[in-house]
């Protein structure tokens, strides 16, 4: 039997903002601005740039997200990669995240696209001994919340 | 997937299930009779669990001679590990922030 294609699903987050392309895009390219609403970032709106978006570390989740800009045209399309990293990075989320944004009569149409979350990728579960551990220790909690 | 959730939580619900599970999945195969050793039940009981684990996809089992092996199958936590769901909220609540960031800021 042959190997089927990795199937990947994309997540598509929209919405219609009363606010200007050129504004929206600055919201979206600028590091502090950034900040303010997703994430610490060293981001620039530059393609081939490599660079890290950093939230609070968790306890199944080093905080840390490796991201490499693909596309910057100004005021219409950004992307760039959204991947796991250190450790968790071999056996982790490997994504593209999209950012469209549409003009539109009162404003500005803002679609995110998150692509490249594997379902059928076996690798992605048969990970090293410590991927195991790791998802088998978040049974408890799992558990917990059951009642 | 509703039913397969359902499956997995009732499962895993068990504390000795979930014991037997997580043996198996950080220690590697074992024969039933090693994981009763450990269990603290009996051997049709541990049996009995792991009935239940492979109906669940959790576990499967290998005949060797009179001996059963039993190994984890972590893949049938898939469904409890809903990356998209969690994406899904976090994005939601991010585009909430943009939304009230833009209204602070200077056109």
């Amino acid at each position: 039997m042959t190997q089927p294609a990795t199937a990947t699903r994309s997540l598509v987050v929209e919405r219609e903002m009363p606010h200007p392309p050129e504004k929206i895009w600055r919201a979206l390219t600028q590091g502090p601005l950034i900040e303010e609403w997703l994430m610490k970032n060293d981001l620039q709106p530059v393609a081939g740039h490599r660079f890290n978006f950093r939230a609070t570390p968790m306890a199944q989740w080093n905080g840390v997200t490796d991201c490499e800009v693909l596309i910057v045209e100004p005021n219409q399309r950004l992307s760039y990669t959204w991947n796991a990293s250190g450790e968790e990075a071999a056996n982790g989320l490997k994504s593209v995240v999209t950012w469209t944004l549409t003009p539109t009569k009162d404003g500005t149409h803002v679609r995110m696209e998150q692509s490249g979350f594997r379902v059928e990728d076996e690798t992605f579960y048969q990970g090293a001994s410590y991927g195991w551990q790791r998802m088998v220790g978040g049974l408890e909690r799992v558990a917990a919340g059951l009642n | 997937m509703q039913a397969t959730s359902d499956t997995l939580f009732k499962t895993l619900a068990d504390p000795t299930r979930r014991a037997i599970f997580q043996r198996l999945a950080c220690d590697g195969e074992q024969t039933v009779r090693v994981l009763t050793d450990q269990a603290g039940v009996s051997q049709p009981a541990v049996s009995k669990h792991l009935g239940i684990l492979k109906l669940a996809g959790l576990v499967r089992d290998r005949r060797e001679g009179r001996q059963t092996h039993y190994s984890a199958l972590p893949q049938g936590l898939a469904p409890l590990i809903d990356w998209m769901s969690l994406y899904g909220a976090m994005w939601q609540d991010r585009f909430d922030r943009l939304e009230t960031l833009l209204n602070r800021m200077d056109q």
